[in-house]
């Protein structure tokens, strides 16, 4: 069953490119797309999400703050935060929520392993 | 606050805010790495506007003495770069970098040069970043240190004759554990704004045609 992918960057330009490379490596899923936190939670009040792609360094709450939301409410949604703010306490936080951790600028190859795994805990086989 | 040829609209904002995040970003990775505590970002702010604006914008908000390490770049759009700290900071960050081994005789003399390598590692991560980005090579020049105010940082080589506008990129960084914080700033001349608004257009077009999600090489697969 084709699954649904939010992501959630206030950059519009950096949401195209996560969206072309979702619909590269799933063309079945549906992307819906958020500028901020508030608005992606808007969006899973209202859709059913089974993905959630989200950038780190964003105006208002940041990315670590709203996997944090979603993981709240979600215990099971894969999680992916999305930046090229490497540093440790960033990726041991993504870590503590249990969200995998995508360098920006996104690649096919970058975002593989996570929708792979995401696709696997969905129980989506590989199309 | 611009019209004309070089304001940029929307989209072109958006790549180029996006450009400086990721520079910016993996910096702080690198500035992480080199005083072993968390850099915390803001999110980056773009004006158009003049020197004066610019020195303003920063030297508003600071009562004291401004130190900046600056490095010029330089090829297809030319401007320089600035990781600027009240004078308070850059002592701590001095001290941050270079461990508490030292004693403070010791590290009066080796402010100025863990300041210049410290900008050097930090400048040059971001820019090349950038450039690597928009696939351009740029030259950085050595690092320099400046102190004083705003006026002082950004009157650099201000051009007879030209409105003295210029694109001002800026990064508020903390590293709340140290009481450190400063700026990430770039400041390009609008001669080379046009000519980074061609490549930005050039980066945008590549992400709708798809290439920007691989890096050089044959295409992917084009099954699902």
């Amino acid at each position: 069953m084709p699954k649904t992918v939010l992501i959630v960057d206030d950059s519009k330009l950096a949401r195209i490119v996560a969206a072309k490379t979702v619909s590269a490596l799933q063309p079945e899923w549906a992307r819906v797309e958020a500028p901020n936190a508030a608005e992606a939670l808007k969006i899973l009040g209202t859709t059913t999400i089974d993905v959630a792609l989200i950038d780190f360094n964003m105006p208002g709450r940041d990315g670590l703050e709203l996997a944090g939301d979603i993981r709240a409410s979600f215990p099971q949604m894969p999680i992916a935060l999305i930046t090229a703010n490497v540093q440790d306490e960033v990726v041991a936080r993504a870590r503590a929520l249990n969200a995998g951790f995508v360098s920006k600028p996104v690649t096919r190859e970058g975002l593989a392993g996570f929708l792979a795994g995401a696709a696997l805990a969905l129980g989506v086989h590989g199309s | 606050m611009t019209e004309g040829a070089a304001a940029l609209d929307d989209l072109e904002r958006d790549a180029l805010t996006e450009l400086v995040n990721i520079g910016v970003s993996r910096a702080a990775a690198a500035l992480r790495k080199m005083i072993g505590e968390p850099v915390l970002l803001s999110v980056p702010a773009i004006e158009i506007l003049d020197r004066q604006a610019a020195a303003s914008l920063i030297g508003e908000r600071e009562a004291d003495q401004l130190v900046a390490v600056h490095q010029n770049f330089s090829g297809a759009f030319s401007g320089r770069a600035m990781l600027i700290f009240p004078q308070a900071s850059s002592l701590d960050l001095v001290r941050a970098v270079a461990g508490s081994a030292l004693s403070a005789d010791e590290l009066a003399d080796f402010e100025e040069e863990a300041l210049a390598e410290t900008g050097n590692v930090i400048l040059n991560r971001c820019i090349g970043t950038m450039a690597n980005m928009l696939h351009r090579s740029l030259a950085l020049s050595l690092p320099e240190i400046l102190r004083g105010d705003g006026t002082l940082l950004f009157g650099f080589d201000s051009p007879a004759g030209d409105d003295g506008l210029v694109l001002f990129l800026y990064i508020n960084f903390f590293v709340s554990n140290k009481n450190i914080r400063g700026y990430i700033a770039m400041l390009l001349d609008l001669q080379s704004l046009a000519a980074l608004r061609l490549l930005v257009a050039d980066f945008i077009a590549s992400v709708f045609a798809g290439d920007a999600l691989e890096p050089a090489g044959p295409p992917a697969d084009v099954h699902g």
